[in-house]
C-alpha cells in the first residue's frame, strides 16, 4: 500500500511562511487568497496489504516521528 | 568535573564546549559519539549546538532517536546534569525531556546576533553563580528558536520557576521588542520540573573567556562546576 501524508501547523499557531506567501500573493494581485498554510508532504510504501493494519502503522509513524503533535497536525490517505 | 559532550552528525559547537570546559575551566571532557549507549562516570552531559542530521524533518527530530539519547534519558532520570544549547535544546524538546516545541522564527530569518537574557531563577545548578535578575549578554544563532507550548504547560513552567532565561533589553526589561524570535513569554531557556535538565537557545560557550570580548556565558558553566562539587562533597560526607 501507499501512504500519502500531510503535516501542517495546527490552526491557531502562527505560520510565518504561510503569512509571507500570503503577502506575496497579495502583492501579485491575488486579492482573493487568504489563510495560507505551508506544510510537508510525504509518501511512503508499506508492505502491509490490510488497510486497517496499514492505518495503525501510519498513525503510529505520524505520532512518533513524522509530526510533532504539540505544534502540528497530520492527515493521510492510503491507496493500494 | 567529568563532562561529556555529545557529538551528533552535524553538531558544530561541540568543540567550542570542549574548549571552554577543558582549556578555559580546567575540567575533564570526553567527546561522546551519538552511537554510544553509556554515559558512566560523567557528572554532566552537554548537547551542543549545530544542525544534527541536517535539521531534516524538524530540528532535533532525528537526533532524538540516536542510541545516546536513551542513555541521556537514563542519565537525566538519575539526576545527572544535562545542558542543551541551541540545537541541543531543540533535541531535548523533541525527546520530551523538556516540554514544548520550537517554531520557525517569527521573522523567518536565521538570526545571528548578541541578545540580552535575564536570569529569572538563580537557584539552579546552571545559574547559581548569577544574581537573581542579572542580565547576561549572550549571542544567538538560530532559525527555529520561537518557543511554543500550550497555555496549561506555560502556566506550569511559570508557576514552578522553570523559566530560567528570558530575552530582555540591556537594562533587564522583558519587552516584546527585546524578543528576537517571537518566543512565547520571551522564553530563552527552561528547565525540567526536577531542575537537572536545562535547555537554552543562546550560546554561552561563544562568550566564556575575556579574550572573546565577553565572558558572560562563563557563569553558566561555573554554576555547573560549583553544583557538581557541592554534590560530591555531600556524598563524601
Amino acid at each position: 500500500m501507499k501512504a500519502k501524508i500531510h503535516v501542517t501547523l495546527k490552526q491557531g499557531i502562527l505560520d510565518p511562511q504561510g503569512k509571507a506567501i500570503e503577502h506575496a500573493l497579495d502583492s501579485l494581485g491575488f486579492k482573493n487568497a487568504s489563510n495560507v498554510r505551508v506544510g510537508k508532504y510525504m509518501e511512503l510504501d508499506l508492505t502491509e496489504t490490510d488497510k486497517a493494519k496499514a492505518e495503525v502503522a501510519v498513525k503510529s509513524m505520524c505520532e512518533k516521528l513524522l509530526a510533532n503533535t504539540i505544534i502540528e497536525e497530520y492527515r493521510y490517505e492510503l491507496s493500494a | 568535573m567529568n563532562v561529556g559532550v555529545v557529538v551528533f552528525p552535524g553538531s558544530n559547537c561541540d568543540h567550542d564546549c570542549q574548549h571552554v570546559f577543558r582549556d578555559v575551566l580546567g575540567q575533564h571532557v570526553s567527546m561522546v559519539w551519538h552511537k554510544e549507549s553509556s554515559l558512566d562516570g560523567l557528572d554532566a552531559v552537554i548537547l551542543p549546538g549545530g544542525f544534527s542530521y541536517g535539521d531534516y524533518l524538524r530540528t532535533g527530530a532525528i537526533a532524538r532517536f540516536s542510541p545516546v539519547m536513551q542513555a541521556v534519558k537514563r542519565f537525566a532520570a538519575d539526576g545527572g546534569l544535562v545542558l542543551g544549547i541551541c540545537n541541543g535544546f531543540q533535541i531535548l524538546l523533541e525527546a520530551g525531556l523538556l516540554p514544548g516545541a520550537m517554531l520557525r522564527n517569527k521573522s523567518l530569518h536565521f538570526i545571528c546576533r548578541e541578545t540580552y537574557v535575564k536570569v529569572e531563577n538563580a537557584a539552579t545548578p546552571f545559574t547559581n553563580a548569577c544574581k537573581p535578575g542579572q542580565v547576561l549578554k549572550i549571542p544567538i544563532a538560530h532559525a527555529d528558536g520561537n518557543y511554543y507550548t500550550d497555555p496549561v504547560t506555560l502556566a506550569g513552567l511559570q508557576a514552578n520557576a522553570q523559566v530560567i532565561f528570558r530575552y530582555c533589553t540591556a537594562d533587564g526589561a522583558v519587552t516584546p521588542g527585546s524578543c528576537p524570535n517571537g518566543s512565547l513569554d520571551n522564553i530563552a531557556g527552561i528547565r525540567n520540573a526536577e531542575g537537572n535538565v536545562l535547555g537554552l537557545m543562546p550560546h554561552p560557550e561563544r562568550c566564556a573567556e575575556a579574550m572573546m570580548g565577553n565572558d558572560d556565558g562563563r557563569a553558566i558553566f561555573l554554576s555547573m562546576i560549583t553544583s557538581c562539587e557541592r554534590k560530591q562533597s555531600v556524598s563524601v560526607r
